[in-house]
Parts: C-alpha cells; structure tokens; sequence
C-alpha cells in the first residue's frame, strides 16, 4: 500500500467537524449536563489533580529561582501591553522585516479564509503527506477536517496531539492535550492503530510513538506549525515546544506554513528573555521549555537545509473585537501558558471537554464569548467561583476573574432577561414596604416545608446538591427587638 | 463593517486595528503609573548588569496617541528579578553545569580539543556507534579525526536527510550558552543547518568556556551582533535532552529530538 496519500499516514478516526456547525444555543445545555456528568466521576477528578500535582511543585520550585516573580510579572505585562496596544505600529513592521527575511505573508480574517489560504498553499505544494506540530490557532479553525476533506493525510506530531488524534478527540487542556487519559487506555490505542505490544511504560509507549513519527518527519512534503510570539524588531516567530516535533517539522518539509494569531507581535528580541522563562515556568513548572526557536523565513544560501517557502498566516478571526474592548484588552496578552486553568477550581472538577471551546478554563471562558457570540456562551462567564486564583496565576497580568464579571454584566446589558429583571422589581417593591416584607417573610417561614416536600422546579436544581435548613420560628426583626436591652435597664 | 468590501484582507484587519485602538486601555491589572515607574528603575542593589550588555540607549520612549507614555525596555528591566545567570565567569561556569545536570544532560569538561577528540573516542566506541553527523567547523572538525566509525558530512552541497536519519549522533557547536537556564543556544549558519542538532538520537554540542553567557538576553545579544542584523534562518535554545510529559504528565526522555545531549566544554 502506497498508503501516504488519502489521510492514510495513519489510521486515524476522521476529525471532528468544526463546532461552529453545531446549533449554539446548545451550548449552554451542553455545559451544564457535561459539568453534573464530569463531576460525578470522582476517578476522573483525583486523576487531574494527581496528574497537576508535580507541575504544582516543580513551578513553585522554578518561580523561587526568580530573584523576583512579582516584578518579573510586571516587565512581562508591560512587554505584551506595550505591543498589544500599539498593534497598529508593530504588525506591519513584523510583516515588512518577516517578508524582508524571506518569508511570505498571508492575511485571514476568519477562519474560513485561513482554511482556504491554507488548503490553497497546500495544493500548490503538491503535498502528499503532511506533518503537523502542536497549534491551537488550527485548533480554532479546525484545519485538519478541512485538510481531511479534501483527501489530504495530516499527522499530529506532538504526542499528546497525536493521541488525541487517535482517540479521534479535540485537546482536552490546551498545554497537556491528553492528560485525562490513562497509560493503559493508550497502550490499547496503540495497540489498535499500530499494531504496537501493550505495555504499562510511559516511557515505552512515549518510544513507540517516537519510532513511527520520524519516517514521516522525513517524507512529510508540508509542514505545518504554530507560533508562540512574533518579533517585530527583527521579522521572526518563536516556537516553544519540548519534544522536538516542532523542530523537525519545520527543518525536513520542503514548505513550512505557520499560522499565528495576530496579537502574538511583541516588539523586541529582548522581551524574549523575559517571556521564555515565564512562559515555561507558569506552564509546565521548567526553566525553559526544551526548544525554543527562532525561525526567520526559509532556508539560506549556504545553510545545509531547510524549507525552500515559509509562509504564515495571520490570523484575526474577532481577535479585533477584542482589542475594541479597552477593558478587556488585556486577554490579548495571553500567552497560552495555561497556567489559569491549572489552579482552577472549575477546571479540576468539570475537565476540559466541557467547556466545549478551542481554549478551555478561565481564560477560555473570557475570550470564547468574544469569538462567538455573548449571547451563547454567557454561561462560561458563572463557571467561576470567583477565587481569582487565575488572575493569580497569569504571569502576564490579565485580570481574568474581573474579566467574567465584565462578560457577566455585559450579557445583562446587552440581552437583559425579562423574569430576572421581574424578580429584581418585585424585591424592590417588597423591601421598601416593611409591613409587606415582614409578611413575605413569614408566608415564606411557612411555605418551607411544604416547597422541600414538592420540589418545584426553580428549587430543584438548587437542591439537587444543597440542603435547605430548617427556617427559623421568628424573623430576624423580631428576635433583634426582643433582644435589645430595655430601656433603664443598662 | 460596511465599508470593508473592496478591500484586501490585510486592509481590513490592519483598519480593524487601527479603529479598535482608538480608545486606550489601562495598565496592566494591578499596575499604576508609579509601580511603572518603580518598574522603570530597579533598586541599585539589584541593578546587575556585568555581562557586558550595554545599558546605553536602550529605553525606548513611545506615546501613542492618547496612551500613557510608557519608556520601559523590558529585559533590560527585569534582568534585576529574572533567574540568576551569575556575575564572574566562575560563577557562571558552575551554574551552568548546575542547570544542566538537572537537565539532565551530559557535561563533560576538557582542557583541549585532543581531549574533547579522545573523549569523543570513548563514547562512540563505548556505545558502538556506526555513524556520526558532523558540520565543518573549527571546534568540531578537530574531533573527527579518531572517530572509530563512519562519519556523514553536513553542508549545503550536498543534503540528504535519508543519510542523517540513519546516524547515531550530531556534533555540532553553538552560538552561546546560558549559565542562567542552562540554554545552548544553536542556528542554522553555525551548527549545520537545522536538522543536524535535532534529528539524531544524540546531540554533542561543542563548546569553549568564553562562550558562556549570563542570561538569554546576552545570549540573543551576542547572536545579533555576529550576524550584524542578517538572522539566520533558525536560532535555537535547546534546554536539556528532548521530553515530553503528556503521558500521566510523567516525564520521559526523548520524545522525538535527541535522548541525550552531552555538551563537551574546552578550556
């Protein structure tokens, strides 16, 4: 079997379509009934806090080498703020200095388009296998059903991806693709797919992916990448990876194409210094991530290899709402460490299918309703315990857990819910009249058996995980006058 | 928008930009215009700059229209609270193999380039190795001499990354390397292209002690200046063997780059 044509590199199950297709107004309905599922399964949870339990320690092991993490956070922010906010300035420049370096710029402003320029490149190539690494950014435009639909193989490299790939799923967390996934349901996938021994060795199964990658590093005729910062002053991307699969998908393909958001620009090579280690130690609790690389468009004369055509995309897909919104600008400086949804609350309990997005957790749940609509995707704005232990945990400053409150309000401003506004008008009424609040009370003290007993359905979701307590036999009014001292007592 | 039709993709975003940023944002969270000045000048006593780095003329001043005016050239700034990357060449000798046993990568110190050749000897017979990939350069030619197997040659006439698949190891030398993360920082025009340091199962990287740096700021000055503002096409931080934590979030070695690295310092 020739077998490298046709989505045939690897016997994968076909990737998903894009989610955009689905009805949103399911979302909602489909987070909820996701989260009770995900959180009834206790195996599941003490799974992702094993798994978190050493990138706790190894970055809080990491974040004391810095003489001071604090300040560190502050010259970061002030890094991607500075770029952010003068995107104007610093996109064209990147792309004048990239062009400069040899490399080819491609503008899309959804991600239909970047699909299209992608495919577009990819015919011109005429690709016959295609090798991929880690991007969230073709997450986000789902590429490869594009790809696949259009009759071409494309491999995830990274292992993580890859077997997710497999598993015929999307990424799970958006730095650990698969960390939900047992070494043993991997050993059968493997098995399955490859044709691979079960084994129980991390180390094993991590070779037998290792072993079947590297013939298609060589033959794999595209390459396709993301980008983690594009440097202004000199024309380069960045890529930050540790196993090396980006690394060698950018140095064997004869065409290397990089797709990017366009809020990645930052302005100097120095704000690297910075960002780099900040970037790993928030992420995966290391100094550096093991590859950091700098690649300025194709191969040189007299460098022994390389691609022959660099090309990137940038990408806006509503990444240019967000910048009209002053106040949450700031979630364009993300720099998709994934730090916030390590430490929260939501996140461990719920997983990272749930939330139904490209980019899960907190900081998925701010930008989410950006890129597809307030209206649908409100909801993620109360999964949130308000902690604020992702903004906390940004090393580039951004005040997510203000930044759901701001979604929160608004949704309220902008489709205001008519029974909340009611209920809200009703209290108000009721508060200001004292004698129909004490009467409201006392209906209410009464009512409580029997609203336990039938359960209707505003209070049956609150019940379902609470316990109601016994009201008390008098108001508070009554019991605060009865004991207050009497007069000439004191 | 209405007005978009007719224009480029690039037209319409850059205009979206430019519209978008019309009204400024605020501060980082948490930052005010006085922690940003107190972000702007570091205390003395943290102020290091000994690597060399010129200080002068690096702040930048930038006043968008209606932004607040913000003269802060990042690194510059925060070197004072980043990672130490030490202050004598000692210092910063004994960091570095720090970092990199924690790496866990190999360091091997020799006074001289016959003993980094004899050391080379060793390691290929020990491990039998039948072919190695090497890229002409003045610390890495010398070595190739007592290598007892075959030996495949890196250079732009004559490629073939069939060959270099089939090698037990890459030698290459690098550009720098960072006693502050235990970084060696590689590029396509001095280690052989792109695949020589990534694609065999072992990387050897050579090195002299002068070309260890304090920070990855310096590391990324010194590229710059040799290469007078004309990039290489890749520049590369390798940090340690390859790895991967995706499995159970386990840490295993050698995902697809190489198992080991084994940095061999001369001098």
């Amino acid at each position: 079997m020739s077998g490298y044509d046709r989505g045939m590199i690897v016997n994968h199950p076909p990737t998903p379509a894009a989610a955009e297709s689905q009805p949103p107004r399911l979302a909602k309905k489909r987070f909820l009934h996701d989260a009770a599922e995900y959180v009834r399964d206790t195996g599941h949870r003490a799974f992702v806090r094993k798994a978190l339990s050493g990138y706790y320690a190894s970055r809080d092991l990491q974040k004391a080498r810095f003489r001071n993490w604090e300040h560190a956070r502050d010259a970061a922010s002030l890094a991607k703020w500075s770029a952010v906010n003068r995107l104007d300035e610093l996109l064209p420049r990147f792309v004048a200095a990239f062009e400069a370096n040899g490399g080819q710029v491609h503008w899309a402003r959804d991600a239909e388009e970047a699909r299209r320029i992608i495919l577009e490149l990819v015919r011109a190539a005429r690709a016959k296998a295609i090798i991929k690494s880690k991007c969230m950014t073709s997450e986000e435009i789902h590429l490869n059903a594009a790809l696949e639909a259009d009759g071409y193989g494309v491999v995830e490299s990274d292992l993580g991806e890859f077997i997710q790939q497999l598993r015929g799923e999307p990424p799970y967390h958006f730095v650990f693709p698969c960390m939900h996934v047992r070494r043993g349901e991997i050993s059968d996938l493997f098995g399955k797919h490859l044709g691979t021994a079960p084994t129980d060795s991390p180390e094993e199964l991590t070779m037998i992916a290792r072993r079947h990658m590297r013939r298609l590093y060589v033959d794999a005729d595209v390459g396709i990448t993301g980008a983690n910062f594009l440097v202004a002053e000199t024309g380069q991307i960045s890529i930050t990876e540790n196993e090396g699969n980006a690394r060698l998908t950018a140095a064997l393909p004869r065409v290397h194409i990089a797709i990017s958001g366009i809020e990645k620009v930052v302005e100097h090579l120095d704000d690297l210094a910075v960002l780099l280690p900040m970037l790993a130690t928030a992420g995966t609790g290391q100094p550096m991530t093991c590859y950091n690389t700098l690649y300025a468009g194709p191969r040189r004369a007299g460098e022994a290899d390389g691609p022959e055509e660099m090309h990137l995309v940038l990408l806006d897909n509503s990444r240019t709402a967000i910048l009209a919104d002053p106040e949450q600008r700031d979630s364009l400086h993300c720099i998709r460490c994934g730090a916030c949804l390590n430490v929260c609350p939501i996140f461990k309990n719920v997983g990272g299918f749930t939330y139904g997005t490209t980019y899960q957790g907190p900081i998925g749940s701010v930008i989410t309703p950006h890129l597809r609509g307030l209206a649908d995707w409100n909801h993620l704005s109360a999964a949130s315990s308000l902690c604020g232990a992702c903004t906390d945990a940004c090393p580039v400053r951004i005040d997510i857990a203000h930044h759901l409150l701001h979604n929160r309000r608004n949704a309220a401003r902008t489709a205001p819910n008519a029974w909340e506004r009611l209920g809200h008008r009703l209290f108000v009424m009721v508060a200001r009249r004292p004698w129909l609040f004490g009467l409201g009370g006392a209906a209410f003290r009464y009512a409580l058996p029997l609203l336990k007993a039938l359960r209707p359905p505003l209070l049956r979701d609150w019940l379902a995980s609470r316990d109601l307590p016994a009201a008390p036999r008098q108001s508070f009014r009554r019991q605060w006058d009865r004991r207050q001292p009497r007069e000439g007592r004191a | 928008m209405s007005g978009e039709t007719g224009m480029s993709a690039r037209e319409v975003i850059l205009a979206r930009i430019t519209e978008a940023l019309r009204v400024p944002a605020p501060l980082p969270h948490g930052l005010t215009a006085e922690s940003q000045s107190q972000v702007r000048q570091p205390q003395p006593r943290l102020a290091v700059t000994t690597s060399g780095a010129s200080t002068a003329g690096i702040t930048v001043a930038h006043a968008a229209a209606g932004l607040p005016t913000l003269t802060v050239l990042p690194e510059e700034v925060a070197r004072p609270w980043l990672p130490d990357g030490g202050e004598t060449p000692a210092e910063r000798l004994q960091l570095l193999i720090e970092n990199l046993v924690k790496l866990r990568a190999i360091v091997q110190q020799v006074p001289d380039l016959t003993a980094a050749s004899d050391y080379l000897f060793t390691i290929a017979r020990e491990r039998d190795w039948q072919r190695v990939a090497w890229h002409p350069h003045p610390l890495v030619e010398p070595l190739l001499g007592g290598v007892p197997c075959a030996t495949y040659r890196v250079d732009a006439a004559d490629f073939d990354k069939n060959s270099l698949e089939s090698c037990n190891a890459g030698i290459t030398s690098c550009e720098a390397v960072v006693a502050q993360t235990g970084s060696i920082l590689v590029s396509s025009a001095t280690s052989g292209g792109r695949a020589l340091s990534i694609l065999p199962h072992v990387h050897i990287v050579v090195a002299t002690c002068d070309q260890i740096v304090a920070t990855l700021a310096d590391a990324l000055h010194a590229a710059k200046e040799r290469h007078e503002g004309h990039m290489p096409s890749m520049l590369s931080f390798i940090t340690g063997p390859s790895r991967t934590g995706d499995i159970e979030r386990i840490l295993v070695l050698g995902a697809h780059g190489p198992k080991e690295l084994i940095l061999i310092l001369v001098g």
